[in-house]
C-alpha cells in the first residue's frame, strides 16, 4: 500500500509545478494584455530576414 | 503621410495586414506643440528610468485600436533609430517606449509617435499621481484555492466510497491529515477577502453578506480539525475548500474591469500638461501648476483654456460645450473674461490669467462638497443575506435545545452541520455570477459599468435626467434648413458673402450653407450685435438677422430671417440634430424626466413633445445648478439616473444615484461616472433599464433553488447526520447548478431584451 503514498507524493508534486506555473505567469503580467501577443506573434519580421 | 514614412523604411506589409488599417487622415501637428517635453521638470517626471544607455516612458495612446496599430508601434525603431524596443499593452492602450537618450529626446520620440497617427495623450493627471500598482493578489489566491481543492478533492474520494471501516488504518489518516495541511492556505489565505469585507462590515455596524459566509467558513474548519484530530471523521475540507473557489471565482468575474476605460477622471486628465507662457517676449512652455497669476498665456488654435484669464491679444471664438453645454461658440472681445475650459476655435490668441489653475471656476466645481461623497447603499443581497443568517441561527438554537434535552453527546455535530450546510454561500455566488454576466452582457451592447452596484442603482431609478447638448442631440454640427421661395444661385452666393463677413455663430451656420463666393465683395456691411446684419453684394441688398430686425413674424427655434432688396424671401431654421431613436427612446421611458441643459431654450416646443407635458425642462443651467437640482431631487427620495456628457454635467453625474456619461468614441473626455455608454447606444436605454431589474428576478430565482438546496441539507444536518459525502454531493452540486443557471438565465434576458446586436470588441 505503500506504494500509493509514493504516488500520491510524486502527484502532489507535479500538481505544486502546475501551481506554481501559474503564480509566475500571473507575475510575469500574461493576464495583463491578453491581445497584443496573440498578434505579436504574427508578425513576420520581412526586412530583417531579407 | 503615414504611407510615406512606411514606404520610406520599407514597412510596406503594413497594408497588407489589415484592410482598414489606422484612422484617416490625421490634424497635422503643430511644429512646438510638444516643446514642453523639453522642460526638466517635465522629463523628470514623466520618464520612469534612465540612464546613460536608455530611457523608459510609458504613453496612453487612445488611437490604439487595431493589430495593425500594434505592429507599426513595435516597429518604430525603423523609423526613428533612437527608439530601441516599444511594447504596446492593447488592452490599457499603453506602450511602453525604451529610448536612446544619446541619440534622440523624449520630444523627438513623441513627435514620431504624433507623425505616424499615434499622438500620445499627456495630461496634467500624469503629473500629479503615479498609477496604483495592478492588484493580482486575487489571482494568486484563486490559484491557491484551485489547486487545494482540486487536491483535497481526490485525496477525499477513498473516504467517499470506503463506507465505514474499509480504509486501511494508516493510509486513511496519512490523507486526512494532507487534507487537513492543504486546507491551510485556502483558510489563511484564499478567504481572506471574505474576512476582510465582514470586518469592514462589522465595524460598520452592518451585517453583510460575508458575515454569515466567514462564520460557516470559520465553523467547517473548526469542526473539521477536531474532526480529524479526534479521529471522528475525515472533516469537510473538501466542501469547504470549494465554496471559497467558487466564491472567488464569482468575484473575479464580477469584478472585471475594462482596462481601457477611465471612469475617475477629474479636471487635470483635461487639462493638458503644458501650456506656453509669453515671458519677455520669450514663448516658454510652463508645467500647469506653476502657471501664476499675471502670466500671459498663449492659446493656440483648437487649445483649452486652462485658467481664467482676460484677453490681451487676438481674436477669441470660444467653444464653451464641454463647461456648460451651450451649443454654440461664443465670440469674447479683448479685455473681457474667458473662463477656463473653453476651446479656442479661432487662431491664437494671449491671456492674462486671473486665477491660478487650481481656483479656477471650473476647477472650483470639483473641489464642492458635495461632490466628494456619495452614500453606498446597501445591496439587496446583504438585507436577504442578513434574514436568512437569523433564520439559520434559529434553527441552530431550536436544534441545541432538542438534543439538550435528549442528547448532549449530538449537540456538537448537529450544530455545526447547520452553519456548515445552511451558509448563504449559493447566494452570494448566484449574486456575484448574475452580476458578472449582466456586466459583461451590457458591455457587449456597450454600456460599460463601472461595477455590480451600478446595476443595482440603475435598476432601481425612479427619475430621470438628461443634458441636452452632446446628449440628446449628436456632437456633430447643428443642421441649417432654409424655408422660403426658391433661392437663385447669385442670392445664395450673395447671402453667402454677406454672412461671411460676420463671426456670429450663427451667420457662420448659415455662410456653411451657402458657400462664400471666390469674390466675396461686401459693400456697406453694418452689423448690430444681437440684431443681425446687412451689406451690398452682387448689387443686391441683403439684411440677416431676428424676426424683430427684418420685420418677419417671430418662429419657433434659432431662425435667421433674410431680406433680399427689401423684400422677405425665407428665414434659415439652425436646429440641433437629435441622435436618432431619442424620441421613441424619450416616449418608451415609464419614469418622469427631467432636462438641465446648459443651452438657450430655443428647441423648447421640440423638446416638450418628445419628452411629455409633464417632464421638467431647463434650460440655462449652470453646471452648479445642474448639481442643485439633482440634490433636490434625491431629498424628494428620488432614485435619479442621470444621463450627460461634457464637464458642465460631471458634477451632476457624480451626484447623481447612477451617472452615465455618453461617449461618441470610448478614448475621448468622460467625465467621472457609474456607466459609459457608446452614444449610438442611449436609444436603448429603457431596455438596458429593464435587463439590470430582470438581473435581480435572476437572483431571487437562483436564491429560492438555493435555499431547496439548503433545506435538504438541514434535514440531515438536524439529526447530527450530515456525512461528507452528503456534504461533497450538495455543495458542489447546488454552486454548479446555481452558476449555470445564473448563466442562462442572464444570456436569455440579454437575447430577450436587448436583443442580438451585439458586436465584440476587444
Amino acid at each position: 500500500m505503500s506504494v500509493i503514498i509514493l504516488l500520491l507524493g510524486a502527484s502532489l508534486i507535479v500538481a505544486l509545478f502546475f501551481l506554481f506555473a501559474f503564480i509566475w505567469s500571473v507575475k510575469d503580467g500574461q493576464y495583463e494584455d491578453d491581445f497584443s501577443p496573440a498578434h505579436r506573434m504574427l508578425f513576420d519580421d520581412k526586412t530583417d530576414n531579407e | 503621410m503615414v504611407y510615406e514614412l512606411l514606404n520610406e523604411h520599407g514597412l510596406c506589409a503594413y497594408y497588407t495586414l489589415n484592410a482598414r488599417p489606422g484612422t484617416a487622415q490625421r490634424v497635422p501637428v503643430r511644429q512646438h506643440k510638444f516643446a514642453f517635453l523639453d522642460e526638466a521638470p517635465i522629463h523628470r517626471q514623466l520618464i520612469q528610468y534612465e540612464d546613460e544607455q536608455q530611457a523608459h516612458v510609458t504613453f496612453y495612446i487612445p488611437n490604439i485600436h487595431c493589430s495593425s496599430c500594434l505592429w507599426l508601434l513595435e516597429n518604430l525603431h525603423k523609423v526613428n533609430p533612437g527608439v530601441q524596443q516599444v511594447n504596446v499593452n492593447f488592452s490599457k492602450k499603453e506602450a511602453r517606449v525604451i529610448f536612446m537618450p544619446q541619440q534622440t529626446t523624449l520630444r523627438k520620440v513623441v513627435e514620431t509617435l504624433a507623425g505616424i497617427g499615434y499622438e500620445p495623450y499627456i495630461s496634467l493627471q500624469d503629473l500629479q499621481k503615479k498609477k496604483p500598482p495592478v492588484n493580482r493578489r486575487i489571482l494568486y489566491q484563486l490559484g491557491v484555492a484551485g489547486f487545494c481543492f482540486a487536491n483535497i478533492m481526490l485525496l477525499s474520494f477513498p473516504e467517499y466510497f470506503s463506507g465505514e471501516n474499509h480504509m486501511d488504518g494508516t493510509m486513511g489518516l496519512v490523507f486526512r491529515y494532507l487534507n487537513l495541511a492543504l486546507s491551510l492556505p485556502v483558510f489563511f489565505f484564499s478567504a481572506q477577502p471574505f474576512y476582510a469585507s465582514a470586518w469592514k462590515g462589522l465595524k460598520h455596524g452592518f451585517l453583510n453578506i460575508d458575515v454569515p459566509i466567514v462564520l460557516a467558513i470559520v465553523v467547517t474548519f473548526v469542526r473539521s480539525v477536531t474532526d480529524v484530530l479526534t479521529g471522528a471523521g475525515a472533516g469537510y475540507f473538501d466542501s469547504m475548500t470549494g465554496i471559497v473557489l467558487f466564491m472567488l471565482t464569482g468575484r473575479v468575474l464580477q469584478d472585471k474591469t475594462y482596462k481601457g476605460l477611465s471612469f475617475d477622471r477629474d479636471y487635470t486628465s483635461y487639462f493638458p500638461i503644458a501650456v506656453t507662457v509669453i515671458k519677455e517676449q520669450q514663448e516658454v512652455p510652463v508645467q500647469l501648476p506653476d502657471v501664476k497669476t499675471g502670466d500671459t498665456l498663449l492659446i493656440h488654435h483648437q487649445e483649452l483654456v486652462p485658467a481664467d484669464g482676460i484677453l490681451v491679444k487676438g481674436k477669441a471664438l470660444i467653444d464653451y460645450s464641454f463647461v456648460t453645454g451651450e451649443s454654440a461658440p461664443v465670440t469674447r472681445q479683448m479685455g473681457e473674461i474667458i473662463y477656463a475650459g473653453g476651446r479656442q476655435l479661432e487662431g491664437n490668441m494671449e491671456i492674462l490669467t486671473i486665477k491660478e489653475v487650481a481656483q479656477s471656476y471650473l476647477t472650483s466645481l470639483w473641489n464642492r462638497d458635495e461632490m466628494q461623497h456619495k452614500e453606498q447603499q446597501a445591496s439587496f443581497i446583504h438585507l436577504l443575506g442578513r434574514n436568512f443568517t437569523w433564520i439559520v441561527l434559529f434553527i441552530a438554537a431550536v436544534t441545541t435545545i432538542y438534543w439538550g434535552i435528549y442528547d448532549t453527546s449530538k449537540i456538537w455535530p448537529a450544530v455545526t452541520s447547520i452553519l456548515i450546510v445552511a451558509c448563504p454561500c449559493a447566494l452570494l455566488l448566484a449574486a456575484s455570477f448574475t452580476n458578472g454576466h449582466t456586466l459583461r452582457i451590457l458591455s457587449r451592447h456597450r454600456l460599460y459599468l463601472r461595477n455590480a452596484q451600478a446595476i443595482e442603482t440603475l435598476a432601481a431609478t425612479t427619475h430621470i435626467v438628461f443634458d441636452k447638448t452632446g446628449t440628446l442631440t449628436g456632437k456633430a454640427q447643428s443642421a441649417t434648413t432654409w424655408h422660403g421661395r426658391a433661392l437663385t444661385v447669385e442670392e445664395q452666393l450673395a447671402i453667402g458673402a454677406v454672412s461671411g463677413q460676420s463671426q456670429h455663430p450663427a451667420s457662420r451656420a448659415v455662410m456653411a450653407v451657402c458657400s462664400k463666393p471666390a469674390n466675396a465683395e461686401v459693400l456697406r456691411f453694418t452689423e448690430d450685435t444681437g440684431q443681425g446684419l446687412q451689406g451690398w453684394a452682387r448689387q443686391m441688398h441683403i439684411q440677416l438677422g431676428s424676426a424683430a430686425y427684418t420685420g418677419a413674424k417671430e418662429g419657433i427655434g434659432s431662425q435667421v430671417h433674410v431680406n433680399i432688396n427689401g423684400d422677405y424671401a425665407g428665414y434659415f431654421l439652425l436646429s440641433h440634430t437629435y441622435r436618432e431613436g431619442i424620441n421613441e427612446m424619450l416616449h418608451a421611458l415609464p419614469y418622469p424626466l427631467t432636462l438641465l441643459s446648459g443651452d438657450h431654450d430655443g428647441d423648447a416646443p421640440l423638446l416638450r413633445n418628445m419628452m411629455g407635458q409633464q417632464a421638467d425642462l431647463r434650460f440655462r443651467q449652470q453646471p452648479h445648478q445642474k448639481l442643485d437640482h439633482i440634490i433636490a431631487l434625491q431629498q424628494q427620495g428620488k432614485q435619479v439616473l442621470m444621463i450627460g456628457d461634457g464637464l458642465n454635467d460631471a458634477g451632476a453625474l457624480k451626484q447623481s444615484n447612477t451617472g452615465i456619461s455618453l461617449t461618441e468614441n470610448s478614448n475621448n473626455f468622460i467625465p467621472a461616472s457609474d456607466g459609459i455608454m457608446e452614444a449610438s447606444q442611449l436609444r436603448r436605454l429603457p431596455a438596458f433599464i429593464r435587463f439590470c431589474q430582470s438581473g435581480k428576478r435572476v437572483i431571487l430565482i437562483s436564491f429560492a433553488i438555493s435555499v431547496l438546496y439548503n433545506i435538504t441539507g438541514l434535514f440531515f444536518a438536524v439529526q447530527g447526520k450530515l456525512s461528507p459525502l452528503t456534504a461533497a454531493i450538495l455543495m458542489p452540486a447546488s454552486s454548479i447548478s446555481i452558476v449555470l443557471l445564473t448563466w442562462a438565465l442572464s444570456e436569455w434576458a440579454g437575447n430577450r431584451l436587448l436583443g442580438d446586436d451585439s458586436h465584440h470588441r476587444p
